[in-house]
């Protein structure tokens, strides 16, 4: 058997009393896309954060390609498309020049550009299909525009895994397709995808696999599977039962229900068009 | 008399080049550093480490050690207090910013008290920029050289740590590091600006010509160009003004670099308030024209 690109044993992380994961594992093959879904506080940021090495679990270990997550890090394997509201949009700095961030990894003391640099990154700009706008300022771009800069900088940066953070928030329809394609190539090309989304109509199109998380892996399987309404409701805190779920993670009644009308929806929707 | 004579009569006192020499130096390496302290988002910041060196320039002054290293033992004793009060507490940062930069500030101004030579100490506070000595430019010449130095060389890393520390963590680099890095420039930037506008003016020079550049261009390669190529000019004019209408000289300068912000912040053709809108009507009646 070969070595997994990502190995999450039993990882327990507390932010002071919070637990954010509660023995969470995950397995996840090269070449492999998988979609992340949790509602807000599930600990899908937190995981990211695990597998890139922000945080230190305090229980368990992570594993990237048989290495440690800074060993990984080192190597220049480990790409990030960074949340939209994480980034500061009105940064003054041009599509090229985030891109050319990709290749620091690979650069002197200084990060003096060289040639191969810059065919790197003209490459990865072609790729994604944004040379024309390889001069714009960063926020001048669509939001769909915006994913596949962060996406050429991983690809500049020869990243064998990417870590994608809710990548359709803000994305019309049709980029949608495109970065579902574009995500779809890499993987061929055996790059891993991991992808954290409130998105669930995108997953079946995009996603080789789906896992589940509340603090901890409810399912891991293949996105119909995992998408059916019940494992959702698990999920989404919409429990029946009502065990201990901490306050400020429950959604409020009718959020969850729209979450689950949605997913039924988009699913049918799948359907159809998987017959048609 | 003509230009000429009005640009050269300053010169021909001593104390005037050294004045203007120094001042530009600081203002160019104040400046570099603007460009990130704006885009990160810590002006305040800046306002608090340059105003917490005082104690250690004080203790410094006292025990005959190099200025520049009481400024960084404090300026890491401010950012320490500050990180711990923040996270400790219910406090929020910028009430964490300011409780502990007071305290310092307060702190030296009661050391400057109790030392005998009142006098040479005052001027760490207003600045002396007319009374800057010949040793006093050496050490602005070395410190700034040294922080204009490690700013350049190491500017891509510092903005990619403005502008995404995740990344720069998922590459192997340390965002701690970098911002460390920043933070001791900081404190040896203020050294230098120390000299010539004092504690308390000092953050005007670390915030209104990168503040300035960033309306005018959407690059960050310029931006490292225009704004200090903005201070050094504003700053000669600065001393020009306070020579021929006797004020204050350290306060004139920060005065005109204000007023060339201002100027920049209405009149910008891409940001500018008055800026956009000509531009609008000028497209406008272009078209009009066309019609």
């Amino acid at each position: 058997m070969s070595t997994p690109a990502i190995l999450v044993e039993n990882v327990t992380v507390h932010y002071g009393e919070v637990l954010a994961l509660d023995a969470a594992s995950l397995t996840l093959d090269t070449a492999r896309i998988c979609g992340l879904i949790g509602m807000n506080g599930s600990g899908k940021s937190t995981l990211f954060k695990v597998i890139m090495g922000m945080i230190k679990p305090d229980a368990g270990r992570v594993l990237i390609n048989g290495e440690s997550p800074a060993k990984a890090r080192k190597e220049g394997g480990i790409g990030y498309v960074p949340q939209s509201e994480d980034v500061d949009w009105q940064f003054p700095l041009s599509v090229r020049d985030v891109v050319m961030m990709g290749r620091y990894g690979h650069q002197g003391f200084t990060r003096r550009p060289s040639k191969a640099d810059r065919a790197a990154v003209d490459l990865a700009l072609d790729r994604v299909e944004l040379s024309e706008f390889a001069n714009r300022q960063i926020g001048q771009l669509s939001g769909g525009q915006k994913k596949r800069a962060f996406v050429a900088r991983g690809i500049a940066q020869g990243a064998t895994m990417m870590l994608l953070d809710e990548p359709f928030a803000g994305v019309d329809k049709r980029s949608e397709a495109t970065i579902t394609r574009l995500l779809r190539e890499l993987a061929s090309d055996g790059c891993t995808i991991l992808i954290s989304t409130h998105d669930l109509h995108a997953l079946p199109q995009l996603c080789d696999e789906a896992v589940l998380l509340m603090r901890k892996v409810l399912m891991h399987g293949p996105p119909e599977l995992v998408l059916q309404p019940e494992n959702l409701a698990t999920a989404f805190g919409l429990d029946v039962l009502n065990r201990d779920l901490p306050d400020g993670d429950l959604p409020d009644g009718d959020a969850s229900d729209a979450a689950l009308q949605d997913a039924a929806t988009d699913r049918d929707l799948t359907n159809q068009q998987g017959r048609n | 008399m003509d230009l000429f004579d009005l640009l050269l009569e300053p010169l021909s006192y001593d104390f005037m080049v050294r004045a203007i020499v120094t001042t530009a130096l600081a203002a160019i390496v104040c400046a570099v550093l603007s460009c990130w302290l704006v885009l990160i988002g810590w002006s305040l910041m800046g306002d608090a480490v340059s105003h917490a060196v005082l104690p250690g320039v004080v203790l410094a002054y006292i025990v005959g050690a190099p200025f520049a290293l009481g400024a960084l033992v404090f300026a890491l004793i401010a950012v320490t207090l500050i990180g711990v009060v923040r996270n400790t507490s219910r406090v929020k940062e910028d009430a964490a910013i300011g409780i502990v930069f007071t305290s310092l500030f307060a702190l030296g101004l009661v050391l400057i008290s109790v030392t005998p030579s009142q006098t040479d100490l005052n001027h760490i506070i207003f600045g002396n920029l007319l009374g800057v000595s010949i040793p006093d430019l050496i050490q602005v010449l070395v410190l700034g050289v040294v922080a204009f130095a490690i700013l350049i060389l190491k500017r891509r890393d510092l903005t990619l740590y403005a502008f995404d520390p995740t990344h720069a963590h998922a590459i192997g680099l340390s965002p701690k590091r970098l911002g460390a890095l920043l933070l001791g420039l900081l404190a040896l930037t203020s050294v230098v600006a120390l000299q010539t506008v004092g504690v308390v003016l000092v953050v005007a020079m670390l915030i209104i010509p990168g503040a300035t550049a960033y309306l005018l261009t959407d690059r960050f390669s310029r931006m490292l160009v225009i704004a200090p190529v903005i201070s050094a000019l504003c700053s000669i004019a600065g001393i020009y003004l306070s020579y021929y209408l006797d004020t204050a000289s350290g306060a004139m300068v920060v005065l005109t670099q204000g007023a060339i912000f201002a100027v920049v912040y209405l009149f910008s053709p891409r940001q500018g308030l008055i800026g956009t809108r000509l531009a609008k009507a000028r497209r406008k009646k272009a078209v009009a024209l066309a019609a």
